[in-house]
């Protein structure tokens, strides 16, 4: 019996669509509030003892959330191989930048308490800052240019080929999308240290958080207004595509068109819900802050972040990864995925694997949950970073 | 010399990996013995054990996060610089690579935190747990990981597809059983714990010259040497075993190891020593031990090793049926709906050679009008650099041997209660063992590079050649990345390799033993009165 068959090409497709989402979710979700409290390390506590109690809010915990983005890249490879393949090497230097920026950070978590020398700590505070404030800034600019289209095109042996440059990524509608990011990450790990750590760094976190989510709620606005309005242009495939096909991203017809991205709200209207979600957990946050509800803060938090991400992917349906150059050759959910069988293993895997990482990550966090404070760090001053 | 994107890229790739592969096996070894002692310290309920799961859970931290931080390169480079190669084999190379984090690196780096932070939040059974966790969840990754890589070396279970230009998926279950990567991934995993053991023998072996710390320094040398040995074997016999797969699937790359030009009646000799010479093809002189190479690599008294000039005429024939299959893909592309089944028939006839005619890519646009001294080239480009490939290989099996002939020194000693003795009367043994530490290191990059570079020129096992299988990307930025690498990596390197340095010598933490170290190096520690100063 062909075990793969039981769920349609297509069906599969939108599914892995979805995983696609949830997981760059769950990692802005876990290492979001990471790079935010890493991202605010510098500004927010002054004293050394200060820096260790924000860095061991997260010490514990922080590596098992960079998984999601290891994942990420392993499921975009197995589930996406094209977009693995023209997103990775198209954004090259990039994609360099983030990863010496990320590889800092294990380094600088672990390293930064084995001396006591305060030069050395403050090195790798600065190192933390990039490890955190760099990626949250360029994974922003990059979906701002994947909205935007991407410069690439295929040849008739889907060989690509890449027209754009380094700098040309910074232009003005990513460069918004990066700064959202960083406002939407920085009032994420905010939140968290409003939750984690107490006294005087949690009332800075405060401070910090309300005006971070200040910063997302127009900028999210801005955002959409430039969508909505024409500013950035959307793309339509214009020919008929059957979404049960092989994996060809050249057999169809596409054009870039104004206000194609509105299109999907048009059609559904509830989808509305979606960016309303988004402004629902930042309006929430921001409101919030200002209370002692420590913990609907971070679910407010949360939701913030599920609701941005979302409306990108749903804007944006089927297209994932559309070519300014060759509208013909973008990435769409029914062109560019591995093959059926392919699918269908990956998500057997998927079901048996992410629900027991959920159960074991709760376990892991409530053992080593509590607030974090001066106290608790002399206490346990030698296993503590 | 003119160094090309691919050139470059390579470069790149081999650097990052090989700086991977220092902190890699010394955590698969580590994390394992760390669960073995923590196991012993829950058992016996005896202190001193777990001193030691922490003195040598520092070290291993130390080295893990430069494991992590090196593995994120690993796991995007393949879409950076083998963007052809990521849209060619996606389908299947991805799915392990998925599977890897889903299944090993997750657990791996959630229960790291809890070993280092969940000392006085659990139970000592629920901390043993998290440790032997960490320890499974990072073999497993090697697992996945060397599925990977095995398919690479051995491209079973999948189709090339004319219609989406690309390797799919045809039997999951042939790409997880494949022979070459269960052959290698016992093989890896015992080099980690060969390279784990002789460094935690070494390090005790210092301790011990200097009379200090004797009680960790000999339980862990005891339980590093029995673990050392035992590991040693095992990565030379099932080094055999990957020897063996070789020749079923890679014989140019057993035959570069073995120097070995030209076939020779079975069962062929083996070349201890030899320099080879790739300008004229053969060797400049050798000394042979005859039968030896036939017996390890076919296990049989007649079956027959084929040599390079042999296989290099296999190959000119392969390009021939290549570049019929290529001519007929040109045609599938073309008209996918209208072309005949004639043609497709003739595509699937010959598309098990399609990656020969890109062989002959570089040197003609059309492999279907190459001339014989093209395809001449082409066969000869299938030939790794003999010189590197012979030696790197001697230089890992002279390795081995030394390891199990070194852990069995140590075994009998520790078995034998004699620990003392060594101290006392043998100490050239124990600065022996104190040199060694960096050797399995020296081993595992030559194995390596014997298993990466022997498969060259393809990217795959004569499915796509490396130099199809790169990225759109300029010189200047390839340059640009590595030397951001290199400056990166070489500077963590040896911030990391200091800090080792200064924990060693500070040492473990020795409780209420006799042996007091000198207090100005010791942490202080609430159960031992503090020397006055």
């Amino acid at each position: 019996m062909i075990l793969y068959e039981l769920i349609d090409y297509s069906t599969l497709k939108v599914i892995w669509w979805v995983l696609l989402g949830v997981l760059l979710i769950a990692f802005a979700v876990t290492d979001g509030f990471d790079m935010g409290v890493g991202a605010l390390l510098p500004f927010i506590a002054e004293t050394d003892i200060e820096r260790r109690v924000v860095i061991n809010t997260i010490g514990a915990t922080w590596e098992g959330n960079q998984v999601w983005f290891i994942l990420g890249g392993g499921a975009i490879f197995a589930a996406w191989p094209p977009l693995y393949a023209i997103s990775f090497s198209g954004f090259y230097l990039a994609m360099f930048v983030v990863l010496a920026a990320m590889i800092l950070r294990p380094v600088a978590f672990k390293y930064r308490s084995k001396k006591p020398d305060p030069s050395w700590r403050s090195s790798w505070d600065w190192a933390l800052f990039i490890g955190s404030f760099v990626p949250a800034l360029v994974f922003g600019v990059a979906v701002g240019n994947v909205m935007l289209g991407v410069p690439y095109s295929l040849d008739n042996d889907l060989r690509m080929t890449y027209e754009g440059s380094f700098f040309g990524l910074f232009s003005p509608f990513p460069l918004l999308c990066g700064l959202l990011s960083v406002s939407m990450l920085v009032m994420h790990g905010a939140v968290w240290l409003v939750m984690r750590a107490s006294g005087e760094i949690a009332r800075r976190a405060r401070r910090y958080g309300t005006m971070a989510a200040l910063f997302a709620i127009i900028l999210f606005a801005l955002g959409g207004y430039l969508v909505a309005s024409g500013y950035v242009d959307g793309f339509r495939i214009t020919s008929e595509v059957d979404p049960n096909m092989q994996a060809n991203p050249l057999a169809k017809q596409a054009v870039i068109e104004d206000g194609a991205w509105m299109t999907n709200y048009a059609t559904y209207p509830w989808l509305w819900l979606v960016p309303g979600l988004g402004f629902l957990g930042l309006i929430g946050t921001l409101v919030l802050l200002q209370t002692r509800l420590e913990m609907l803060i971070f679910v407010f938090s949360k939701w913030a972040i599920v609701g941005i991400i979302a409306t990108v992917g749903i804007s944006m349906f089927p297209f994932i990864l559309p070519s300014s150059v060759q509208p013909e050759a973008s990435l769409t959910v029914w062109d560019a995925s591995s093959t059926h069988r392919t699918l269908f293993n990956m998500l057997v895997a998927t079901l048996i694997f992410l629900p027991i990482i959920l159960v074991y990550t709760a376990w892991v966090y409530k053992v080593l949950w509590g607030k974090v404070d001066e106290e608790t760090i002399e206490r346990d001053n030698h296993t503590a970073y | 010399m003119e160094l090309s994107v691919v050139d470059l890229s390579r470069l790149q790739f081999a650097m990052t990996a090989l700086y991977h592969f220092l902190f890699v096996p010394l955590t698969i070894g580590l994390s394992i013995l760390l669960a073995t002692m923590e196991t012993v310290y829950v058992m016996t309920g005896r202190e001193i054990w777990k001193r030691m799961v922490k003195f040598w859970g520092t070290l291993f931290g130390i080295n893990f996060v430069l494991g992590v931080a090196t593995g994120l390169t690993m796991e995007f480079q393949f879409g950076m610089n083998w963007a052809y190669f990521s849209q060619y084999v996606g389908d299947v190379f991805g799915a392990p690579l998925a599977i890897e984090g889903l299944m090993a690196f997750f657990m791996e780096a959630t229960f790291v935190g809890l070993f280092f932070f969940g000392w006085d939040k659990l139970s000592r059974r629920q901390h043993l747990a998290a440790t032997w966790a960490v320890a499974i969840g990072t073999n497993f990754s090697a697992l996945w990981i060397l599925i990977a890589n095995g398919w690479m070396q051995n491209p079973i279970g999948a189709e090339f597809n004319p219609d989406t230009m690309r390797m799919e998926v045809s039997s999951f279950f042939d790409v997880l059983f494949n022979p070459v990567a269960q052959a290698k991934f016992v093989h890896t995993v015992s080099a980690g714990y060969v390279t784990a053991a002789l460094f935690m023998l070494g390090i005790s072996a210092w301790y011990m010259l200097q009379g200090r710390h004797l009680q960790i320094a000999k339980r862990s040398m005891t339980i590093a040497s029995a673990f050392g040995f035992a590991s040693a074997l095992s990565v030379v016999v099932l080094g055999d075993e990957s020897g063996y797969e070789a020749n079923l699937n890679q014989k140019m790359k057993l035959a570069t190891i073995e120097a070995m030009w030209h076939t020779e009646p079975a069962p062929a000799a083996f070349n201890v020593v030899a320099w080879p010479d790739m300008e004229n093809r053969e060797n400049i002189f050798a000394i042979e031990v005859p039968y030896v190479m036939g017996l390890i690599a076919t296990r049989s008294l007649d079956t027959i090793i084929p040599g390079i000039h042999e296989l290099v005429d296999r190959s000119k024939d392969r390009i021939r049926q290549g570049a019929v299959a290529w001519d007929a893909l040109q045609k599938i592309r073309e008209n996918p709906d209208t072309v005949s089944e004639e043609v497709r028939e003739t595509f699937r006839y010959n598309a098990n050679s399609l990656g020969y005619a890109y062989l002959l890519l570089p040197y003609t646009d059309n492999p279907m009008e190459a001339t014989t001294e093209q395809i001449d080239e082409a066969a000869w480009s299938t030939v790794p650099n003999v010189f590197p490939m012979f030696y790197a290989f001697r230089i890992m099996v002279a390795c081995g041997f030394f390891f199990i002939l070194l852990t069995s020194v140590f075994f009998y000693y520790s078995s034998a209660g004699k620990l003392d003795v060594l101290r006392e009367k043998r100490r050239w043994l124990l600065h022996v063992a104190v040199w060694s530490i960096p050797l399995p290191w020296v081993a595992c990059e030559m194995g390596w590079f014997v298993a990466e570079y022997g498969r060259q020129p393809w990217i795959i096992e004569s499915m796509l050649p490396t130099s199809a299988a790169v990225s759109s990307l300029s010189v200047v930025e390839v340059l640009l990345t590595l030397a951001g690498f290199v400056l990166l990596y070489s500077t963590l390197l040896v911030i990391e390799v200091t800090l080792m340095f200064k924990y060693i010598r500070i040492g473990p933490d020795d409780g209420e033993e006799p042996e007091v170290p000198p207090a100005s190096i010791r942490p202080v520690s609430g159960t031992v009165p503090v020397p006055a100063e």
